[in-house]
Formats: structure tokens, C-alpha cells, sequence
């Protein structure tokens, strides 16, 4: 077996200096009742490289690959184009194969992107502190709620209906069993919610998404400043980490807590994970974040260098006092993150923010000049909702058939719910083309 | 002469009257190495006997303070956010954490003096 | 002397004081060891490190909030990306550079092809919103690793969505607390045993789900005290959380017995699988009675530990608490796959969604590369391999180290510190020391039961000369500070790494948490101070 370096005249040697006979004398311990007798049956055997590529491929075969047809989804997982020079950084064996940076005097390298990391996330989202990333925007949302719930020592969160469907069920799975009050809005198809009226002295915090999940673009400010009137904390959710390169960062809205789901810059879609969460707070709530933090300091030569620091909020030291139970982060799509904000820089991020934009903005008015088409939002980034004159499931189904990938219909994550079967959720990024918008139009007169 | 008074989990109370203030012992600095950290009660909060009051914290540990009496604190050592390295260099002095006014000065009669606290840190090796 | 910096550049130069002996250089770089500014110390207006088109001229529709102002993002161009990057990596140690024996996070060889296959067209590109009828393909890949890990666990269910191990640990305890309000004993029975060597997760997920933490004790063998364990039994008791093998690397020889015990009494037996790798292939924990599992695929399975993440957590159920496994769910209709997702009608009450979209599609298919490679057969001999290479370690080092405990180990070897009694060395300089000779330091002060513990997994994939090196490099380690008179040399390790001991004190008095320019005060800018 090509991974294990051990021979068989290695294997008795060190047997013989342990003082064993064989092997199965080690696992002594294991009950005789669990003793398998072989290996475990009904299992194939070992194969090679060739092999195993080629069972890959064949997975690969029968799915529809949006680098070979139109493509506009969106809805919280954005395709975009990434550099080459970052897949090839994060491929560096220096940087894959090693572990959270327990031991600084040989981790510098993860601890300085890591710092830097940390500081590209506090100047997009306008921000004081920021930590060394979650596993992705969703579950980073749900900890933004447990912090808030913390630094209120309220139990009562309002949820925006514009928020992202699955980030509500996963807000209102922890609810559930951990044992507090999520309101949950109804779906904001307009954008026009409004939530202020709802916050009141029990309120921990109020969860809203900019853009929302609908496409629409708010500004906060208001909202905050009842929050903050009210004693409770303004969580403000960003799926498209893109939009900050365009739009008022959520800081300077008044947010207390921004959670953003940062797969749009250096991380492909991968049919959904890993992706990198984003979270980023006021410097007054910094030890009660969640997750890894880096910190800057200096060697015994004097030496600027950099460590993990203020673990004792984690889990491995406070036990079932932390602030959370996470252990593992997302260090990998965190550097792939960094990396290519790092190529873009100040002009390329916002460049790439002004391009997103005005393909969707194209892309807006082509689809709601088709005949029953009605284009919802006022305003959006590179995303947005069209009602349909029927329900959009099928159509979407009619375009994949054709080999276009047509959008999310609503319904798909909010099932049940006769008000949005019709509506059809379109992405466009720099990714889109004429030879994309084109057979999209087209097709969707023929199936609607 | 303010009288000292110390618990078993290495607190110290030194008594003025009915306000006690409180900090950890030398012992206890020395078991937590350099303190970093330290979260203490506002003025106003009642505590009781007992109660987990405040949090000391080092780059490696985290420990809870309880209160060695009951009663309502009426000032917190703000100076410990910039120089929790006080706790360290002095902990019965420029390193106290709060004080209290007491409820019930018969808490202190399970606490220790100075010669059985001596005794007491002997006993643990 | 003056200083011919470009401070703009954040690089140093001139003669810059090292504080050790050796001979200063003009950059402050020794050779290979560069020292690397931050990227906000290297930007130019003007440079960028991609071409884009110029956007079209649009008006725009943002609701009258857009940005104002610049964001502060440094300018580089991508050689200076590559570069920075580049040196940076070179002050990582890494398991593609050498031993990396870090107790309880399994550092073994991480496979290209896993990489190669994670990023085909067709399976690295997929939306995760696609119509299911695109993405056949990847709900298949899903299911067949789904099928390893049932079958290797001797499991009926697995859960794929969570994201890591403790987001696993969230699960099998959500999922328990849903069984026990099914059954109308969830406010009843609110106490979770674990014992005190458990990794810190455990209580901080029991905490999280409103269970109270109950230690269990170990005895002298270094295993839950069965007799104490039955005393702690009752009705209150919703689980066990146990690690087996467990964090002192034994394998808890009375387990089922254990099992049998939290049964009886109604609870449930989550067991921690982050030790998996001692055991899979060999013995399946469906055999020993556990309830639930995690398993970290970075871990037993090879997928990359990339700096801290990502992971990924699925969890293996029994068919007593299957029917509560979260959304989504894989389902095969006839001939085609679905995916179940929110309020969908399946064989159950799921407890609800723990992740957004399907897990971590990108670790599924490294891990199945890595189990379709392996094979059942090197499965079982990756397990084996693992366990005679701990034991190895511990035997050859047993004379000179301390062994926590007596008999055979799993796959890790576990120290205490008693070997460094009164010769003035910690285990703290005890490992830093080992960077300087060229190793990762094993596992430090974890189990908490162990006093100063290290514990060492070498993992299957070092080679047994490469092993002989690591243990001779502990011996002589382990002589010198017998002697007494090293404390002082151990206290300055290491001496050859890119940075020396770090002032984590000073780090967690002050923190600085992100690049601002003020965060060089001119008393300690090294450009200033050369020039001075």
C-alpha cells in the first residue's frame, strides 16, 4: 500500500524490541466480542492512483458542470473567478498539511495571513475586531445570535425574513435545543420590513441580511439606533462578501456584530463547503467572540511575531464555561480567502464589485422585459427576484433540461408556501456573459 | 488595624468595618503564573457567599473568584483592565478586585486567619 | 549607520541587533529565513494583482448606499502575491516536512490525489442549489461515503452535515435531546457524564445543549471506573460522552460493559471518535454499543488539516436515534438520488439543520479517495500500523521517558513528567526544545489528568528509520536535561526556529488583533532604531 512506508521486516523488529508477538497483542484491550475476526467484509480492497481518478471521473460524468453551461444561481453561494495563483498557494505542503499554529516559533506562516486575515475582514466590514474565521456564514450566524444572547444576557432574537432561509432553520435548530426565543419574520419579499417596532427590552439582538436574501439592499442605520436604545445588538449577515466592495460596510450602519460568508473571493462553489465565515465585532465585545484569535506580540530576541491569543474563552480551556464549543476553523479557505483579496487589492476588489454589479444590473432589465416577467427589487448588488407568471420549480427544471442554469426558484428553500412558488431567484457575476445572458433569455420565453 | 481574613480557595478579605476588600493571595498568583486579564463585578451587584463574582485569567488558565461574604459590592479596582500584571506584583495591594459592603459579618467566621492559611498552603505541598 | 529603507516597503534594513550570537546581516534575513513584512506594509497605489475589464457604465441601483471613501486594502502585484505567500509558508513546520507526532490530531500523510480529485470539473464546481437532476453524480459520491463510514462503524445512519468534529458533537447531543423529548424525559434528565480526561469540547457542547456536566472518574489503569460510573447512573443522566480509544491512548477494555450500564439506566452513549484511526477497520463501535459518533475526516481519513480547518464531522447513529438526524438527507428514489431538505417528508423527525446546503462536499470526496485507495485490507493495516508505531515509540522510550500507565498503548504514547523531576526542565522547554531539533513538539499538558503530559502519534505514515531518528532525538533530549545542568539551554529553546519563545503574556495583556499603523511606535520600529 503506496501510503504506508512500514515492510513486513519492519513490523517484527519493532515488535520484537515492544516485546509482543504479534500485532493482535496490542489490541488486547478491545473485548473479545468486538474481535473482528478478518477485516471487515462486503468492502473492496486497496487501488491504485489510475483507479480511484478514474472512479472520480465518473461521478463527475453525471453532473452538469456550470463551467460548460449558462450559469445564475446565487443564493448564498456565488460563482466567481478565481485567481490561479491561489489554488496553487493553498496547495503549498506548508501551509496544507499543518495544524492550528499551537506552537508559534514554527507557525509563523499561518499566524501572519492569519493576522492580516483578520485585518482585511475588520476594513471591508468596517468593523474593530475580527477573528481567525468560522466554518461558514450559517454557522457563524447562529454563534452571532449565542454572543449576543451572552453580552445582553437576553434569550429573545428577531430574525429578518430577508435573512437566508437555511441560515433561519439552523438559527431556530439552535434555539430549540439550546434553549432560547428566535421570532422568525416572514419571508421580506419586497424588502420592506420593518423591525424596529419589534425591539423591545427582551430582545438580545435582531439578525438582518445586506443584501437580503431577495436581493434588496437596506441601509440599517435606523435599525441599529433602536437597538441600541433597546439594549440589544445589531447582527447584520452578508452572503456576498463581493458587495462590500460596493456598498456602506454594515460598521458604519451601527452593526455590533457583521457574520459574512466569505466563499465569493478565493473559494470555489465545491457544492457547498467548505466555505470560510467571516465574523467581525466592536473591540468592547471581543472576549466574548467565538473562535480563534491571533494576536501580535514579540520574541525573546524582540522580534515582532504573532500567537494565538485570549484562548481562555475556548473550549479547551473553559470547558463547558466557553463561549463556544468550536475547536476546528476554516484556516485553508481563510488563506485562499486572503490570497486573492490580497491580489485585488483596494482597486481590483472594488473594480470586481462595480463589474458584478452592472452584469446584474444587465442582466435585470433582459429578464424583466420578457413578457410576465416583474422584476421585485428597487435595488440590489448582483442578485435579485423576478415573480413569474407561474411557478418557477418547473421552469428551472425546463432550463436545466436545456442545459441552462436558470436560478434558484424560491420555493426550493421555502417549500409550502404558495406566496413565493413563483419566484425565481437570478445571480450574475463577472463570470457572466453574452454567450450566458443570451441562451437564458431565450430560453426562458420558450418555457414560461 | 484592618483585619485579613482568607478562604480556602485562596481569596483574601481584609476588613474595614462592614466593607471588606477582596483580591487573591500570593499562593494563588503564583499557581496562575502572568495574569492577563481580569473580569470584575460592578458596583451595585449584590453577591452572595459563594458566588462566582469574578473571573482571573492568565494566558493558560481561567479561574472564578467567589465571594467570601455576601453583600452588595461598592467598587471594583478599574485599574486591573490596564495592569492586571498588579494581581501579580502585588496581589494583597495594588491588586484587590472589589470591595463589599456586608450583609453579615458572620460570614467571616469560617475564614482563616493568617497563621492557619499559612498553614493551610503548607498542607498542600 | 542610515538606513537605506523605503519604509513604504515595510521591509528592514540596516544592521539589526538580534540579541543571540550570530552575525547580523543587512535585512535582518538569515539565508532562507526571510523576514516578511505585512502585506499593509508592501502596497502602492497604483498596483494591482489582477487585470479586470473596465466596468460598464451603469446606473446604479443601490438604494443611495454605496461606499464612500477607501476601504484600505494594500495594492500588490502578483509576483509580490507569490512571493509573500512563498516565504511565508517557509516559517510553517508541516507533516510534508517530517515527523508531526501532535497527540490526538492524527498528522498522517495527506494524498495529491485527494486534491487532484476534490477539484475535477463536475465535482469542485458544483452550485449547492443546482437542479438535483445536474448533480447525480455528487448526491452518489455523498451516499458511497456515507456507506464506508456506516459499514466501517458497524452504524445504521450517519449524519454528513456537520462541519467538524465539535459541530458533530452538537449534533449527537442534539439529536440525543430529541430522543429524550420523544420519550418525555428530556427536563428530567439534564446530566451528562464525561470523564475529566475528555477533550474540553465534550462539556463545552453538553454545556451549550442546557446539560449539566458531571465528571466520572478514571482508576490507576488509566480507564472510567466502572464501579464509579454505576454509582453515578440514575434517572437524571441523559449520556455518557466518552472517548475511545481515549485521550491517554488506551482503549477502555470494559467498554461494553460500560455501555451495557448507561443503557440500563436509560441514557444514551456518545462516543468521541477522534481516536478512530487506532481502531478503523479492525473494530467497529456498532459492536460496542455506542449511540453516536463523530468522525473527524481530517483526521482518520487524510483530508488536510490546512492550518486549522476545514474539517468535517459526520456522525454515525443508532437506529435508536437515526430517525432524528438532521436535514439534509440523501434519498434514492428508484434510480434517482434526492436530497431531502427542510419540512421534506422522511422516515423521521430530523432535528432540524445544522449547516447550510450539504456538508463539506470538498473533505467528502478527499476522504473517499483516500478510503477507495486504502481499501478495507489498508484500512485495517493503516489502524494496525498506527498502533505498533506507538507502541514502538513507548517501548524504545520507556527507560528514559515516564509512561503515563503500564501495558500496551492505541495509537498514542503517552508521557508524564516525571522523567524532568528536579532538573529544572518543563515540558513546555521540553518540547521547545525538540523544534530545535527539527520536530513538531508532540502534544502538551493534555489529558489535564496527567501531570505535565505529552503525548506522541506518530501516525502510520513515518517510516521506521524516520521513527529511530525521532526517538533518538528524544533520548538524547531526555540525557541532557538529566543532567541537571541544562535548564538554562532548554529555557532559551528553540534557538534555530524562524521566531524564538513568543511573549504570549504580553500578547493577551495588550492585544493587538489587526494591522493599524500606529502599531509601531517609533521606540520599537527597527528602522528608527537603525538609523538612531
Amino acid at each position: 500500500m503506496r501510503y504506508l512506508p512500514l515492510t513486513d521486516t519492519d513490523r517484527r523488529e519493532m515488535l520484537s524490541v515492544i516485546g509482543a508477538r504479534s500485532v493482535d497483542e496490542l489490541f488486547r484491550d478491545v473485548p473479545a466480542s468486538a474481535h473482528l475476526g478478518a477485516k471487515i467484509g462486503g468492502l473492496p480492497d486497496h487501488q491504485g492512483e489510475l483507479e480511484v481518478e478514474r472512479a472520480f471521473q465518473a461521478y463527475a460524468a453525471k453532473n452538469l458542470s456550470p463551467a460548460t453551461t449558462p450559469f445564475f444561481i446565487g443564493a448564498g453561494a456565488y460563482r466567481h473567478h478565481v485567481p490561479s495563483t491561489v489554488d496553487y498557494m493553498i496547495q503549498r505542503g506548508e501551509f496544507l498539511t499543518s495544524y492550528t499554529p499551537y506552537q508559534p516559533e514554527i507557525t509563523q506562516g499561518t499566524l501572519q495571513y492569519l493576522f492580516e486575515f483578520q485585518t482585511q475582514i475588520t476594513l471591508l466590514t468596517g468593523m474593530e475586531v475580527a477573528n481567525a474565521s468560522m466554518y461558514d456564514g450559517s454557522t457563524g450566524t447562529s454563534e452571532a445570535v449565542l454572543m449576543a444572547n451572552r453580552v445582553t444576557r437576553r434569550h429573545k432574537a428577531l430574525i429578518s425574513g430577508g435573512l437566508h432561509p437555511q441560515y433561519r432553520r439552523i438559527i431556530e435548530t439552535t434555539a430549540k435545543w439550546e434553549g432560547f426565543n428566535a421570532v422568525i419574520g416572514k419571508p421580506d419579499v419586497e424588502g420592506l420590513e420593518d423591525l424596529i417596532a419589534a425591539v423591545d427590552k427582551e430582545t438580545s439582538c435582531v439578525v438582518v441580511q445586506n443584501p437580503s436574501f431577495f436581493g434588496h439592499v437596506r441601509d440599517f442605520a435606523r435599525l441599529a439606533a433602536a437597538c441600541h436604545a433597546a439594549g440589544a445588538l445589531l447582527i447584520v449577515v452578508v452572503t456576498e462578501v463581493v458587495s462590500l466592495g460596493l456598498l456602506k460596510p454594515p460598521g458604519e450602519m451601527g452593526a455590533d456584530i457583521v457574520v459574512c460568508e466569505g466563499q465569493s473571493i478565493g473559494n470555489g462553489l465545491g457544492f457547498g463547503g467548505p466555505y470560510v465565515g467571516l465574523f467581525a465585532t466592536r473591540e468592547k465585545y471581543m472576549r466574548q467572540m467565538p473562535g480563534r484569535l491571533v494576536g501580535e506580540t514579540v520574541d525573546a530576541d524582540g522580534k515582532r511575531g504573532f500567537v494565538l491569543t485570549l484562548s481562555t474563552r475556548e473550549q479547551h480551556i473553559r470547558r463547558e464555561k466557553a463561549t463556544s464549543n468550536i475547536c476546528t476553523n476554516a484556516g485553508l479557505c481563510a488563506l485562499a480567502f486572503t490570497v486573492h483579496l490580497t491580489l485585488l487589492g483596494e482597486a481590483g476588489f472594488r473594480r470586481l464589485a462595480e463589474i458584478n454589479h452592472a452584469k446584474a444590473s444587465e442582466l435585470a432589465d433582459r429578464v424583466a422585459a420578457i413578457p410576465g416577467v416583474k422584476l421585485l427589487n428597487g435595488s440590489f448588488f448582483n442578485e435579485f427576484t423576478v415573480r413569474l407568471p407561474r411557478p418557477a420549480a418547473p421552469v428551472v427544471e425546463a432550463l436545466a433540461a436545456r442545459r441552462i442554469l436558470g436560478g434558484l426558484p424560491v420555493s426550493r428553500l421555502i417549500p409550502n408556501d404558495p406566496s413565493v412558488e413563483n419566484l425565481l431567484l437570478l445571480a450574475a457575476t463577472e463570470t457572466a456573459t453574452e454567450h450566458g445572458m443570451g441562451p437564458l433569455v431565450a430560453a426562458m420565453k420558450e418555457v414560461l | 488595624m484592618a483585619d485579613v481574613r482568607y478562604s480556602e480557595e485562596h481569596e483574601w478579605i481584609r476588613v474595614e468595618g462592614d466593607t471588606g476588600t477582596i483580591g487573591i493571595t500570593q499562593y494563588a498568583q503564583e499557581q496562575l503564573g502572568d495574569v492577563v486579564f481580569v473580569e470584575v463585578p460592578a458596583a451595585g451587584r449584590k453577591v452572595a457567599k459563594g458566588e462566582a463574582v469574578a473571573v482571573v485569567e492568565s494566558v493558560k488558565a481561567a479561574s472564578d473568584i467567589y465571594a467570601p461574604v455576601s453583600g452588595e459590592v461598592i467598587e471594583a479596582n478599574a485599574a486591573l483592565a490596564d495592569t492586571p500584571g498588579d494581581v501579580n506584583t502585588e496581589p494583597m495591594g495594588k491588586g484587590w478586585f472589589f470591595k463589599v459592603k456586608m450583609s453579615d459579618k458572620g460570614d467571616l467566621a469560617g475564614l482563616m486567619d493568617e497563621a492557619a492559611y499559612a498553614a493551610f498552603v503548607k498542607s498542600l505541598g | 549607520m542610515a538606513s537605506s529603507q523605503d519604509r513604504s516597503q515595510g521591509r528592514t534594513g540596516g544592521i539589526v541587533s538580534g540579541g543571540t550570537a550570530e552575525a547580523a546581516t543587512y535585512t535582518g534575513n538569515r539565508a532562507l529565513q526571510i523576514e516578511e513584512p505585512l502585506i499593509f506594509e508592501m502596497g502602492q497605489p497604483g498596483r494591482c494583482g489582477v487585470d479586470l475589464p473596465e466596468p460598464p457604465r451603469v446606473k446604479d441601483r443601490l438604494n443611495g448606499l454605496r461606499r464612500t471613501g477607501d476601504i484600505g486594502l494594500p495594492g500588490l502585484s502578483e509576483p509580490q502575491v507569490v512571493q509573500h505567500y512563498t516565504r511565508l509558508s517557509q516559517k510553517n513546520y508541516a507533516i510534508d516536512m517530517g515527523v508531526y507526532p501532535l497527540g490526538s490530531c492524527t498528522m498522517k500523510h495527506n494524498p495529491r490525489i485527494n486534491e487532484k480529485v476534490a477539484r475535477l470539473p463536475g465535482i469542485g464546481d458544483l452550485h449547492p442549489l443546482q437542479p438535483v437532476s445536474t448533480v447525480q453524480g455528487a448526491l452518489e459520491l455523498i451516499d458511497r461515503l456515507a456507506h464506508w463510514l456506516k459499514t466501517l462503524t458497524g452504524m445504521p445512519a450517519v449524519a454528513m452535515s456537520p462541519a467538524a468534529g465539535a459541530h458533530g458533537e452538537m449534533c449527537g447531543m442534539m439529536a440525543i435531546a430529541a430522543a429524550l423529548k420523544a420519550r418525555g424525559e428530556r427536563a428530567q434528565r439534564k446530566t451528562v457524564l464525561a470523564p475529566e480526561s475528555a477533550h474540553g469540547t465534550n462539556p463545552a457542547t453538553a454545556a451549550a445543549i442546557g446539560f449539566t456536566v458531571k465528571p466520572i472518574p478514571a482508576n490507576d489503569r488509566g480507564r472510567v471506573d466502572l464501579t464509579a460510573l454505576k454509582a453515578a447512573l440514575g434517572p437524571d443522566v441523559a449520556a455518557i460522552m466518552l472517548t475511545n480509544p481515549n485521550t491517554c491512548g488506551l482503549f477502555e477494555s470494559e467498554i461494553v460493559e460500560i455501555a451495557q450500564a448507561v443503557h440500563a439506566a436509560g441514557a444514551y452513549f456518545y462516543c468521541d471518535g477522534a481516536n478512530f484511526n487506532a481502531i478503523a477497520g479492525r473494530v467497529r463501535p456498532g459492536d460496542l454499543g455506542v449511540d453516536c459518533m463523530h468522525i473527524n475526516l481530517h483526521k482518520t481519513f487524510s483530508t488536510p488539516h490546512g492550518g486549522g480547518g476545514p474539517g468535517a464531522g459526520p456522525v454515525v447513529l443508532s437506529a435508536a436515534l437515526a430517525p432524528y438526524a438532521p436535514y439534509p438527507w440523501i434519498v434514492k428514489d428508484g434510480a434517482t438520488w434526492r436530497v431531502a431538505e427542510d419540512e421534506s417528508k422522511v422516515e423521521g423527525t430530523p432535528l432540524g439543520r445544522l449547516k447550510a446546503f450539504h456538508g463539506q462536499m470538498g473533505m467528502f470526496t478527499r476522504a473517499l479517495a483516500y478510503i477507495m485507495s486504502h481499501g478495507a485490507d489498508g484500512l485495517k493495516q493503516a489502524s494496525e500500523d498506527a498502533v505498533l508505531s506507538a507502541n514502538y515509540v513507548m517501548a524504545a522510550l520507556k527507560d528514559t521517558m515516564s509512561p503515563a500507565f503500564d501495558g500496551p498503548c492505541m495509537h498514542e504514547a503517552l508521557f508524564d513528567d516525571s522523567f524532568l523531576k528536579d532538573t529544572g526542565v518543563s515540558t513546555l522547554d521540553f518540547a521547545k526544545a525538540m523544534i530545535d531539533e527539527g520536530y513538531h513538539p508532540m502534544t502538551m499538558y493534555f489529558p489535564l489528568v496527567v501531570h505535565g503530559a505529552m503525548l506522541i502519534e506518530p501516525t502510520e505514515s513515518v517510516a521506521k528509520e524516520d521513527l529511530d531518528q525521532f526517538i533518538g532525538a528524544l533520548r538524547s533530549l531526555a540525557a541532557r536535561a538529566k543532567t541537571g545542568t541544562a535548564a538554562e539551554a532548554f529555557k532559551a529553546a528553540p534557538l534555530y526556529a524562524p521566531r524564538r519563545r513568543l511573549d504570549e503574556t504580553l500578547a493577551a495583556r495588550k492585544p493587538i488583533l489587526r494591522w493599524k499603523p500606529s502599531n509601531n511606535p517609533p521606540e520599537t520600529d527597527p528602522v528608527k532604531q537603525a538609523a538612531e
